[in-house]
């Protein structure tokens, strides 16, 4: 039985969970890595890595099988020929949709850490203390400056390139050199910078793409394909097999075990501690216990929110974490898909050359400084300019070798940008075990029941005003705003069912991401956040994790846990 | 507890210093390309589709729909991505072309000259258009949720194009392709006849 034992679990091996298995196993402990999908080995599993559209039967477009086969993605672009696989199973794991609620889920090692959008922000000052300050749900237990010295930490190791551009609204980080704007990105910065007086500002995207190698980890700077989605042979960007998985299984502490569905984390009501977990083999359905001195819960949000209600059933009817009465309230995403987009004159003469997987960044200006709105916190904006391809609109070009030659070169420059807004953190929002519905493996499912509020909808007029006020006043011509309509999911930034919080009463964890009913438990994944800024937010789910990771060893030492 | 094969392969992991307890590891999901016997469609057909695909996107000094053999892609497209609604559609109006044929110059659109076929998809590409339009104005006003179909013209001059840019053919010699550009310039110089990326 003694293979069984650990000194700590890490469940997941996504973003957060790789970073719980390196510095945990880097600080000496005998760590299980439980991952409940397949394992995916860095490069030799990257099987369309070098594909391009003509390797693929249909050209990497989606075919009427895969409609039929995943009714949740094909609401959106995740959907395809080139990821297909890299997507939780609809049919095997199903959800409740009280709402419409769109859950993207990656089950396999690396989790979504392959498939991520890769912009990297650090969340501000003001973002640790809005809550507090304007009254709404509970305050934040740490302040920025509790996290900062583990974003620097984070940023160096991850490797993240970007420019230190002095914003109080967007702080600088420890960055590799920034991936260049092109020449119409430039001038329409210059344009805003003038015509806002210096309240806004467009910089280059922060990303995990790196633009400097790291030989030390083995990984290559970016080679600009733009298939990131497609796991890089390169490690150019951050996964965790590119980055936290090596290092873990460097220091030969470290035990995998994929298609290990944790159904439960085993409690010691006595000594209000956790001691290990049941699993189910996802293909043999045998179920086994692991036991280990401490627990990190990484299972993604929801998953790790699901894992709690599971848990301690016979304490608590709610689960672990429980008797705060929030486990599972307060879902918070990203709001977005608004902005606009317009066409750019001149620059003729340009084009650009690779293809650059991030663009531009547009820092929250909205209720920041001296402005005030009718609504609270903001938005920020992604965007890029390029010059049109042969997939643009050639109705007015008839057939023949006219319409050939006129598509065969590059159509003009244009520019769009998508806002991404703050969602604030609603008691309401909730997800919960469906009482009936069960997965492939007679496990209980999660039901949906969140939608954005009063806040969100006012915020959502700015955010596509402002983007076409930017446009037209940078000189952009045909200048059109879109909401293509929000539905809470879609920004795949799930976030805020166990949070933290200063008390118990009120909070899942507390300012270590410990569980309070059990602090040999921490959730250091997106269940984690108080409130959500408007920043992406997988950078902070990785200070969070080396943070408590350090807390967790040093209280193992003291004997605490 | 019995030894199953997971912990066997555990203790060889132990004993490898291999840190994976896995047997079976797999990758991204790769599908086998497809062939026209897996298609709705014949060769007939697909040599048809080639035929009006050349007509479209034609060789000249560069490579044409027939070099790239657009015509199996699109009868796969339509086979396996089109909408019943869109294949439908797409039907239609390859029949339209064959009977637009007879009924214009009395002879199969496979007989017709280079400027016959030309000139026969010219006036289909037109209606399209004027359909394509008067069909935007009348969705604009009902609001419609449901996206109406375009011309059927217009469905196989799209699939034309994005089979003929997306095949090898099309992305390398015709347009400009760069499997690893190690870099980004966005500064970078142009020419009037300069070639598109092809992605």
């Amino acid at each position: 039985m003694t293979n069984n034992h650990y000194d700590a679990i890490v469940v997941g091996s996504g973003i957060s969970g790789g970073w719980a298995a390196k510095e945990l196993t880097e600080k000496g402990l005998k760590v299980l890595m439980l991952e409940r999908g397949r394992n995916i080995e860095h490069v030799k599993d990257y099987t369309n890595a070098h594909k391009e559209a003509w390797d693929y039967p249909h050209r990497g477009e989606r075919t009427q099988e895969m409609i039929d086969n995943y009714p949740v993605l094909k609401r959106d672009y995740p959907l395809n020929e080139p990821t297909l696989g890299m997507w939780a199973n609809e049919k095997d794991s199903p959800y409740v949709e009280e709402k419409r609620f769109d859950w993207y889920r990656g089950y396999h090692l690396g989790g979504r850490s392959l498939t991520w959008g890769r912009q990297s922000y650090r969340l501000n000052k003001e973002d640790f203390q809005a809550n507090g300050k304007e009254g709404i749900a509970v305050d934040w237990p740490i302040r920025y400056e509790d996290v900062s010295p583990w974003y620097d930490y984070v940023e160096r190791f991850a490797g993240i390139s970007g420019s230190r551009d002095g914003l109080d609204v967007l702080p600088d980080g420890q960055y590799q050199m920034p991936m260049p704007l092109n020449c119409v990105e430039k001038d329409v910065a210059a344009r805003i910078q003038k015509s806002f007086k210096g309240q806004r500002h467009l910089i280059p995207g922060r990303t995990s793409n790196m633009t400097e190698p790291k030989p030390k980890e083995g990984r290559t700077n970016c080679q600009y394909r733009n298939k990131c989605w497609l796991g890089c042979p390169f490690g150019g960007y951050f996964s965790t097999q590119s980055s936290t998985l090596p290092a873990a299984v460097k220091t030969g502490n470290l035990t995998v075990r994929p298609y290990s569905i944790v159904t439960e984390i085993l409690y010691d009501k006595d000594k209000k501690r956790a001691t290990g977990v049941a699993i189910i083999d996802a293909e043999t359905n045998e179920t086994y216990e692991f036991t280990s001195k401490i627990l990190f819960v990484n299972a993604s949000s929801f998953n790790s929110t699901w894992l709690l209600m599971n848990s301690a059933t016979d304490v608590w009817d709610g689960g672990l974490g429980s008797s705060s009465g929030e486990l599972g309230h307060n879902v918070m995403d990203h709001h977005f898909r608004i902005g606009a987009h317009a066409m750019v004159e001149g620059y003729e003469d340009k084009y650009h050359y690779g293809r650059r997987p991030s663009g531009f960044y547009v820092p929250r200006f909205r209720n920041w400084g001296g402005d005030k709105r009718d609504y609270v916190r903001g938005f920020g904006y992604q965007g890029s300019a390029s010059r049109q391809g042969w997939g643009r609109d050639v109705a007015e070009m008839g057939i023949g070798a006219n319409l050939k030659n006129a598509v065969s070169e590059p159509g003009s420059w244009q520019i769009g940008m998508t806002a991404f807004g703050e969602m604030l953190p609603d008691h309401s929002n909730r997800i919960f075990l469906d009482p009936t519905k069960r997965d492939k493996w007679g496990l209980p499912v999660l039901a949906m029941d969140v939608e954005i509020k009063e806040n969100e909808k006012r915020m959502r007029k700015d955010m596509m005003q402002d983007a076409i006020d930017m446009f037209e006043a940078s000189g952009m011509k045909n200048v059109q705003g879109y909401d293509s309509d929000y539905f809470p999911g879609q920004g795949i930034h799930e976030m805020g069912t166990a949070r933290m919080g200063r008390d118990p009463k009120t909070s899942v964890l507390n300012g270590h991401n410990q569980v309070w009913d059990a602090l040999n438990v921490f959730v250091t994944d997106g269940a984690c956040m108080t409130s959500a800024s408007c920043v992406n937010p997988s950078l902070t789910y990785m200070a969070l994790t080396a943070r408590a990771a350090d807390f967790a060893v040093e209280e193992l030492k003291k004997g605490n846990l | 507890m019995s030894m199953n094969r997971r912990d066997l392969l555990k203790m060889i992991a132990a004993a490898t210093g291999t840190a994976f307890i896995s047997s079976n590891a797999m990758a991204y999901i790769t599908l086998p390309m497809k062939s026209v016997n897996q298609t709705d469609f014949s060769k007939d057909d697909v040599a048809f589709f080639n035929e009006v695909g050349e007509v479209i996107i034609p060789r000249t000094d560069t490579p044409g729909a027939k070099d790239a053999n657009v015509g199996l892609m699109m009868a796969i497209m339509v086979t396996d991505c089109y909408t019943p609604a869109q294949r439908k559609a797409f039907t239609a109006g390859i029949a339209s072309i064959k009977t637009l044929a007879k009924s214009t110059y009395g002879k199969d659109f496979l007989l017709l000259s280079n400027d016959e076929r030309a000139a026969l998809l010219a006036s289909l590409d037109d209606e399209a258009g004027v359909f394509n339009k008067k069909q935007e104005l009348a969705s604009k006003e009902r609001k419609d949720e449901e996206k109406q179909l375009p011309h059927s013209f217009t469905l196989i001059k799209q699939l034309t194009l994005f089979t003929f840019f997306t095949s090898e053919v099309g992305a390398n010699k015709v347009l400009r392709y760069v499997a690893i550009p190690g870099r980004y310039d966005g500064d970078f110089p142009y020419k009037k006849g300069d070639k598109a990326w092809a992605t």
